[in-house]
């Protein structure tokens, strides 16, 4: 026998609504931790914060001023992640560039295995305050890239950096991490997740 | 019909006289399993809490003992990390949160004059998981790759891709604490709310049950959402998903992002029920109504409040543009305008108070004092251009530990010392206890101030060797903390001691004391306020309003 059989003189009664209300916060709030993810997605993309840069090209019209009255410095670096046997490295590694003008450099790639890789770039920009002012006309990160066994490719990034850039920043680091996608057969999907990273 | 009546009468007249308070307690080891009495539920949480105290400051000991001398003296590199994080989470979620909890469930329904919890089967249950979701983490230590080894805040990839396999049961146990903490929590607000003597008004209550009332609503918000982080962390482990692993389009940051929104009201958690604890400790010892009550309750609603909006700090290295960085450092430090409420509203009590110090008297001064030591080191830290210099380095170790150990740790022996005679109708022994009291609180100084310098000269956390240059206050910081560490076998005494040989106390313990808890007999009956406390009662025992 329990307590809550007992005749209880000092409850009130506990409406209904009370304990759905009450059961529901802890529902909704694991919810919310997994609704967060898309938030984060979104938030990021929105702002460019946490370095992230669009992987589509850019589509607008290109902005003509050139801003001669500074450089800025930019370093290329790249990345593969564990289980990516693929030889990648920028062909250029660091550069001073003028905001407006458009350049282009190319990286350089080889599959080391014996067989056919399918890997997709994420770039990251840092400071992450330039993420929306690196502007890439050309971009091997657009798509996901076939790498075929020992043979090596050249692959351009063409970009500008649009001179409304805060005048403080006076350096820039692009970078590109390789990460095999997981399944060949479902490429697209991989491919639909990972645009706008 | 009428020898129904008559039968129906008599079974629920025997009904009642066989549960309620004319039977004692059920003999045997079978009372403790199948209880559903707050007043051995809270016994139980209390125990646990205390035996996972003991086993992660053993843990404790075995780092300072590491960190003694530069180089490596016992272990391996892999089991100090394993020791770190066990040590953490052991003291987090194993010792902190259920003392709080065993509190709860002894004072709450005393102070608001119910008959017990609202939901006393559940409140079985969740403490029953406990010892099973204790047991499960610490089985960790002996499975092939060893324990979890990446920090009490589990950062991924380190627990995903690089964790070892017993990282699965660090997460099961994670979920069965966090069921236990949120049925913990749910019963705590339906006690209040539907519990409480009819007439008790919400401001009537004592503020220990209006800080509890306020950590549950943290706890049913916030611990789902670390069910959510360790979901995804074991779907990414086990089932091919990319939360965290930028391979399959997801992102590491976001899982920083997803537990300190956990974590920054866990902080809150682990530290509201201790200003309720100095919140009704203080005003008996120093013979004054509480200063300022109504303003201690906004305060900590809006300490709730604001601790969901500043999980950015502990973020400012992870990447963060400077506008975020803007708002994480006023919002954090904006806290510290309820917490200075507070903080002041305990002085204004003490002053010119005809104040005494016996020893739970002590360990709230002491609370009051230390843990602003540790408010102060946390401004420094919300500071985000001075927390380029402190992230991840010894000043956070001293600034945590100052407001766990200092902060939260304090305050339950100081309630322990408080309601202790209550429970068992036992006083203490006082000197002893005072020899423990300023044993403990000159070692704890000893152990975690040098670690202030530690850190500001650069030495970072979590790493078992260090350079020469750290070597003289990791060896006066491990030399406290030995000390403190034996301290506590001097606190094993006295409790022991206490409940054995203690003198017998009156209802009264303290003769200032107000509160219905103190309206029943000494030891507490198995069964209080079957009858609710009247009005008159209940503005009598009111500690915050003078008469």
């Amino acid at each position: 026998m329990s307590e809550s059989d007992r005749p209880q003189p000092s409850r009130q009664p506990i409406s209904k609504s009370f304990w759905i209300k009450l059961v529901l916060v802890p529902i909704g709030m694991f919810a919310f931790a997994f609704a967060l993810v898309p938030l984060y997605d979104t938030f990021c993309d929105i702002t460019g914060l946490n370095g992230r840069t669009n992987s589509n090209v850019y589509d607008g019209k290109i902005i003509g001023i050139v801003d001669k009255s500074r450089t800025i410095t930019i370093d290329f670096l790249s990345a593969t992640s564990p289980g990516f046997p693929v030889k990648f490295y920028p062909m250029t590694k660091r550069m001073d560039i003028t905001p407006g003008k458009i350049y282009t450099i190319n990286y350089y790639a080889e599959n080391r295995s014996d067989q056919v890789i399918i890997g997709q770039a994420v770039p990251s920009v840092a400071p992450g305050e330039a993420a929306s002012h690196l502007k890439k006309l050309e971009c091997f990160c657009f798509n996901n890239q076939e790498f075929k066994p020992k043979v090596p490719v050249e692959m351009p990034v063409r970009f500008f950096v649009d001179s409304n850039l805060n005048k403080d920043i006076t350096n820039i680091t692009l970078s590109y991490n390789f990460i095999k996608v997981k399944n060949t057969n479902k490429v697209d999907k991989a491919k639909a997740g990972l645009t706008g990273l | 019909m009428s020898t129904t009546t008559t039968d129906l009468q008599d079974e629920i007249d025997t009904h009642a006289s066989h549960d309620d308070h004319h039977h004692g307690p059920e003999k045997g080891l079978m009372r403790w399993v199948k209880t559903t009495n707050h007043k051995d539920i809270g016994t139980l949480y209390i125990w646990f809490a205390f035996t996972m105290l003991l086993i992660g400051g053993a843990m404790a000991m075995y780092i300072r003992a590491e960190l003694f001398q530069p180089g490596m003296q016992f272990f391996d590199p892999q089991f100090f990390n394993q020791m770190t994080t066990l040590h953490g989470l052991i003291m987090v979620f194993g010792a902190i949160m259920p003392a709080f909890v065993g509190l709860a469930n002894w004072q709450i329904p005393l102070m608001i004059g119910a008959k017990d919890m609202a939901l006393p089967r559940m409140n079985n249950w969740s403490f029953w998981i406990l010892p099973f979701a204790g047991a499960m983490l610490l089985s960790t230590l002996f499975m092939e790759g060893g324990a979890p080894a990446f920090g009490w805040t589990f950062y991924a990839p380190l627990s995903t891709t690089f964790a070892p396999d017993s990282t699965d049961f660090f997460i099961f146990a994670i979920h069965m604490l966090g069921f236990s903490s949120i049925m913990g929590a749910i019963n705590v607000i339906a006690t209040i709310m539907n519990m409480r003597a009819p007439d008790m008004k919400l401001m009537d209550m004592p503020l220990f049950v209006w800080t509890w009332f306020i950590t549950a609503f943290l706890l049913i918000a916030a611990m789902p959402v670390l069910a959510g982080a360790v979901t995804m962390m074991l779907t990414d482990r086990n089932f091919g998903t990319s939360f965290f692993d930028a391979a399959g389009g997801g992102d590491p940051v976001m899982f920083q992002h997803i537990f300190w929104f956990f974590g920054h009201p866990e902080v809150y958690i682990m530290i509201l029920p201790a200003f309720g604890i100095v919140s009704q400790i203080i005003p008996t010892f120093a013979r004054k109504p509480l200063f300022g009550y109504s303003s201690m309750v906004y305060a900590t609603a809006s300490i709730a409040l604001l601790s969901f909006v500043v999980w950015g700090h502990h973020m400012f290295l992870a990447g963060m543009p400077i506008g975020g960085q803007l708002y994480f450092m006023y919002a954090t430090i904006l806290i510290s305008v309820p917490t200075g409420v507070k903080v002041f509203n305990w002085i204004t009590t003490m002053w010119r108070g005809s104040m005494s110090f016996e020893t739970p008297m002590l360990w709230a001064v002491a609370f009051v004092i230390l843990f602003t030591i540790g408010g102060f080191s946390g401004l420094m830290l919300g500071i985000a251009p001075a927390d380029i210099q402190y992230q991840d380095t010894y000043f956070v170790v001293a600034h945590f530990h100052y407001v766990l150990v200092t902060g939260a740790l304090f305050s339950i022996i100081a309630a322990v010392f408080y309601w202790l005679p209550k429970w068992c109708g036992r006083m203490y022994n006082e000197k002893l206890a005072k020899v423990h009291f300023w044993w403990a609180v000159i070692s704890v100084n000893v152990l975690f101030f040098p670690q202030h310098f530690l850190g500001l000269a650069g030495m970072p956390r979590r790493i078992p060797d260090y350079s020469l240059q750290f070597a003289d206050f990791n060896m006066i910081s491990s030399i406290g903390g030995f000390a403190f560490g034996a301290s506590f076998i001097l606190l094993t005494y006295i409790i022991v001691d206490c409940i054995r040989n203690g003198k017998p106390v009156n209802g009264r313990v303290w003769e200032s004391a107000k509160g219905l808890e103190w309206s029943v007999d000494s030891p507490a009956p198995y069964h209080t306020f079957d009858t609710p406390p009247t009005r008159k009662q209940i503005l009598e025992e009111t500690s915050h309003i003078g008469h």
